[in-house]
């Protein structure tokens, strides 16, 4: 509720009185018959007594000294005080440290894609795509290998049973890979909190990534172990 | 005669330049024009680089359904994802593009397979190159969606709430490497067959439907006619298909779950 100062109630109604064309008593008068410092509510005095007086400018409130007289034209309302937003308003949205997607992403994106295309188109002038003879069902190439990126499930193949190599170790690791968010309840994602998750990973990345290199080329014939260097890389882009 | 003198005949380039300003003016000015960019596009007259037009420029356009308008300025950095998540879906794109080329000279059957590519080398113009930026992009995309995930592991932005496009991610892994391995066997040469003789017999080890399994996607006990076509249909449609739900899914969550994720 806005709890209106007497003095301008008092005020208001005599202008409206004076509108009217009735004689009123002057304004004055009728300030003055009040007591001093009723007028004006208690709360709102000792407010403006702690900023410092109503001409300051630092506060949060000043208020102004009401008009000897209405206004002019009669007019009632008048400014009573200037409040300034940080005293009010609690800002609680934070705009955040935020960029437009255009042109700051979408230029990097484009260069990124002019950028792919580019090297793909480069190294595919250079550089055929295998097409050996026509699939014969009668001769198995020594040695026959699975495209790359399934070289580690060769290689496993090589070690274990293929219930074990082709089964279970790939079947363990796809669950624990799709469930990695819900097995790693740490929180932090700040490097120095997570040494274990790290080093499971790296482990476990770099596990296939060597048998991938191995199986590519460190195999030769019969899928037996050799050296690059012995056999060559002729097969290299028979990808 | 004092007129000729003020104004000097316009160079003939000079006329072109006018003529070429004038015909986009009235271009840009048309109806045709402006219903197709609108307000805020850069191909829209009087385009100016404006907070508000940088706005429009996504949120006017079918971008908005992949960006919103601003992100976070740390999302921009291409220091943070490596682009590698962008990369492997413009791969896919090129992938797209070359692949409907290709599909153009193929017939999926045991005795066209193999001579149909021959000929695209010898008889096919660009033939060769861009069965090439098929192979090579394929190869490409296999790498950089594993990248990708080794990049959102050691970031830790699987934790919550992005766990479960973790969980999409890892199946658009498979998809992907199920994409390439469909696409090994087409060309129907020495290379394709025993590669994915190798990894069929793979399946067969699955316990309990293992045999059923290779029998469907094979159809049949060995590779054969029926096992090009299968794997021609499930490379250039079925697995594509569900590919681009899930990356739909994939993009969706992204901004779902605040854009990506924050610094370490
Ligand atoms: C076809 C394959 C994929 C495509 C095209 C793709 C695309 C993207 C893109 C464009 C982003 C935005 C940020 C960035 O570029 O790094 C992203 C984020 C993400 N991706 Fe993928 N992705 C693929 C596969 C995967 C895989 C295999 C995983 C994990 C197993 C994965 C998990 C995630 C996660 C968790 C995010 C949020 C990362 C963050 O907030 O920092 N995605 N993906």
């Amino acid at each position: 509720m806005t709890e209106i100062p007497e003095h301008l109630l008092k005020r208001s109604q005599e202008a409206k009185a004076k509108a009217d064309g009735g004689s009123a008593p002057p304004a004055e008068a009728a300030a003055s018959s009040d007591d001093d410092g009723e007028t004006i509510p208690r709360s709102l005095l000792e407010q403006s007594q702690q900023e410092g007086g109503p001409a300051t400018s630092g506060g949060g409130v000043a208020t102004i000294a009401p008009p000897a007289m209405a206004g002019p034209s009669g007019n009632t309302h008048r400014l009573l005080t200037v409040v300034k937003s940080g005293s009010i308003q609690d800002v609680k949205a934070n705009p955040g440290d935020k960029v437009h997607v255009w042109p700051h992403l979408l230029a990097p994106e484009f260069t990124a894609a002019l950028f792919i295309t580019a090297f793909t188109l480069v190294f595919s002038l250079f550089i055929n795509a295998p097409l050996l003879e026509l699939a014969n069902h009668n001769a198995t190439p020594n040695p026959s290998k699975a495209p790359w990126y399934f070289l580690g499930l060769q290689e496993l193949l090589t070690m274990f049973d293929p219930m074990i190599a082709g089964v279970t170790i790939p079947g363990i690791v796809l669950v624990l890979l799709g469930f990695a968010p819900y097995i790693d309840r740490n929180p932090s994602n700040a490097p120095e909190d997570r040494k274990f998750a790290i080093c499971i990973q790296t482990i476990h990345l770099m596990f296939w990534a060597v048998l991938v290199i191995i199986g590519s080329f460190f195999r030769g014939q019969g899928f037996n172990f050799t050296y690059p260097w012995d056999t060559g890389l002729h097969g290299i882009f028979h990808l | 005669m004092a007129n000729m003198i003020e104004k000097p005949k316009q160079s003939l380039p000079e006329k072109l330049q006018q003529g070429a300003t004038a015909a986009a003016d009235w271009m840009q000015d048309s109806q045709f024009w402006t219903s197709i960019f609108r307000p805020g596009s850069i191909f829209r007259k009087g385009y100016t680089d404006s907070p508000r037009n940088r706005s429009y420029v996504i949120m006017n356009s079918v971008l908005y359904h992949l960006h919103p308008v601003k992100v976070k300025r740390h999302a921009v950095k291409v220091s943070y994802t490596l682009c590698l998540g962008g990369l492997s879906f413009f791969l896919f794109i090129l992938l797209t593009i070359t692949g409907i080329f290709l599909m153009f000279f193929y017939r999926p059957t045991a005795a066209a397979a193999w001579s149909d590519i021959e000929s695209l080398h010898t008889q096919v113009s660009f033939g060769l190159l861009v069965r090439n930026m098929h192979r090579w992009g394929a190869h490409l995309m296999c790498l950089s969606v594993f990248l990708h995930m080794a990049r959102v592991f050691y970031h830790g932005a699987y934790k919550a709430p992005r766990e479960f496009n973790w969980v999409v991610g890892v199946i658009l892994l498979k998809l992907t490497l199920l994409l390439s391995f469909t696409g090994y066997l087409l060309p129907w040469d020495q290379l394709s067959l025993w590669a994915v003789t190798v990894g069929t017999n793979m399946m067969g080890f699955t316990p309990v439907f293992g045999d059923q399994v290779r029998f469907v996607l094979l159809g049949g006990k060995q590779i054969g006619a029926e096992t090009l076509l299968r794997w021609y249909v499930l490379h250039v449609l079925m697995l594509p298909f569900v590919l681009v739900i899930f990356l739909a899914i994939h993009f969706w969550r992204v901004r779902k779950d605040g854009g990506i994720s924050g610094p370490l």
